[in-house]
């Protein structure tokens, strides 16, 4: 392996997913731990690299977590590996296809891009966040009705990404909603139902 | 990624302390991040600049004037941007997608690294990543590569859709940092390879972009920004041209062209501008003068296809400024 990163999976190639996921989930509560105030003064003041971390406040899907993390973790990582968040997928992880995305303060981004530590403060939806209790979005409800996927992997960065594209206003004609979906990839070709599952919760969001 | 030193700038001297001392600017991060990841870029210390109180758009009789962390997407969707310098939010729009236009900021979109496939590549030689080590796209895949200012030692494009058009608007920008608070024109930001293609910008160790100004020229309204791609968005230009034109009575009285995807950096064209003055504003003089623009171009095994592409989308382009009303 090379350097031990945040970014890396848990260690151990024996380890089953399971064990990896509930190994994660241990440290989330482990990091959930209050920050001691005189820490928190000395990790700007006199980090010493690879052992630096910073506190950092989030709010996701209206839960406040408090949390200490590595200046390397990516908002993705944040949400995947220490909140147990696993409805935002890890694709390229560079950017490219949008399988990652999630709103910040309001706003579509890849979170794979996204420094946790450029974050404090922020606001983040993610996939789990988006219905009422048992009851689906609208958009959710469309991509069922639409067929708008086929192995779903990329499905809940298009609806993170629909959800923006709607709010700014973008989704008005099938050539408008191709252009501003273009950042998220489908490799299954499920194009047409995403796009017609867009216009279908755009046209109920203006009535 | 490898471990680094991370710090909010609290102030703009802060900021520009702690990059005179190496560390690396972090604004939207949609560049630096990935790189850092594939350890393109391994910066021991990092200043995140996203509290400085640079995100701003301000419109003015004479100019647009546009603060280096304003976002991409926020620039675009700006009332004055759009009535005063449309040529603007049509480029943005052109460039990245929706999610990295609502991150990545204006001075970083200046100051991207370049998208030449053998730079993220560590186990192939490039000049810009290890100065020396040779240049794998000249003998390698070089479609997507320069046919202007290259160099025996590189032959990468500029990426950024966003320079292109600045160049063309002639806009200045106000830099702050060691040697103080100087104004250069965008053009004046980007070096040619040469034999150093690893410095890519005549910006100093520390020094910030503050700002940038879009003079409102009699051009400016009727402008348009053409990206031919392998794909209609989220993709970057094979050729791009931004034309503005000022037309009185039918005749050119004063045009501004720049091209993307064809030179190591931005390429305003200025010997075409010279053919068009005077010129009736209709294809046959824009075709007569966009012959002039691959004078001095020099392709590579895969991409004489610009010398052609070039051209044609320099006439084309001034065919859809031409048709603004």
């Amino acid at each position: 392996m090379t350097d031990e990163t945040a970014e890396l999976h848990p260690p151990g190639l024996t380890m089953s997913r399971r064990e990896a996921l509930q190994a994660t989930a241990g440290a989330v509560a482990f990091a959930a731990l209050p920050l001691p105030a005189e820490a928190a003064a000395d990790s700007t003041a006199t980090p010493a690299p690879p052992t630096h971390t910073l506190p950092l406040e989030v709010t996701v899907n209206g839960r406040v977590h408090q949390l200490v993390v590595d200046p390397r973790l990516s908002v993705l990582d944040m949400l995947r590996e220490r909140l147990s968040l696993t409805g935002t997928k890890k694709g390229c992880n560079q950017g490219a296809c949008g399988a990652c995305t999630v709103l910040i303060d309001g706003q579509r981004v890849n979170a794979c891009l996204a420094l946790a530590v450029m974050y404090d403060g922020a606001k983040i939806t993610t996939i789990e966040g988006v219905a009422e209790g048992e009851a689906l979005h609208p958009l959710q409800v469309a991509f069922i009705e639409h067929d708008a996927f086929q192995c779903g992997y990329c499905t809940s960065g298009q609806i993170m990404s629909g959800l923006g594209c709607i709010s700014e206003g973008h989704a008005s004609s099938a050539e408008e909603i191709s252009y501003w979906m273009s950042g998220n990839i489908c490799r299954c070709g499920a194009y047409p139902g995403i796009v017609a599952a867009v216009a279908q919760a755009a046209k109920e969001d203006r009535t | 990624m490898r471990p680094f030193e991370f710090q909010r700038a609290a102030s703009e001297s802060e900021a520009i302390a702690a990059g005179a001392a190496g560390a690396r600017y972090l604004a939207g991060g949609t560049t630096l991040v990935d790189l850092m990841r594939e350890e393109v870029e391994t910066p021991e210390k990092i200043v995140d600049i996203n509290r400085l109180p640079l995100n701003y758009i301000r419109a003015t009789d004479e100019a647009i004037v546009i603060g280096a962390l304003a976002r991409m997407s926020e620039v675009a969707a700006n009332q004055d941007v759009r009535r005063l310098q449309p040529l603007i939010p049509e480029t943005l729009t052109e460039g990245a997608s929706p999610q990295l236009r609502n991150v990545a900021s204006i001075g970083g979109n200046l100051l991207q690294r370049v998208r030449c496939p053998y730079f993220r590549m560590l186990d192939a030689p490039c000049n810009k990543r290890v100065p020396g080590s040779g240049c794998s796209a000249i003998d390698g895949l070089n479609a997507g590569h320069a046919i202007l200012g290259t160099s025996e030692h590189c032959v990468a494009t500029h990426p950024s859709d966003l320079a292109v058009s600045l160049v063309a608007l002639g806009a200045m920008l106000s830099l702050k940092g060691p040697r103080g608070e100087p104004t250069i024109p965008v053009e004046e930001l980007f070096r040619l390879p040469e034999s150093t293609p690893h410095l890519e910008h005549t910006l100093e160790p520390g020094e910030l972009i503050v700002e940038v100004h879009i003079p409102n020229g009699p051009y400016a309204r009727k402008a348009r920004y053409l990206k031919v791609r392998d794909r209609s968005s989220y993709e970057f230009a094979l050729v791009s041209a931004a034309a503005a034109l000022h037309v009185e009575n039918g005749i050119i009285k004063e045009v501004r062209i720049a091209a993307g995807g064809v030179g190591t950096r931005p390429w305003r064209m200025n010997a075409v501008e010279q053919a068009l003055v005077g010129k009736t504003a209709a294809r046959a003089s824009y075709e007569i003068a966009a012959a002039v623009s691959t004078e001095e171009t020099r392709p590579l095994s895969h991409n004489g296809f610009k010398v052609k592409l070039l051209p044609a989308t320099i006439v084309r382009a001034l065919e859809m400024a031409g048709d603004v009303a």
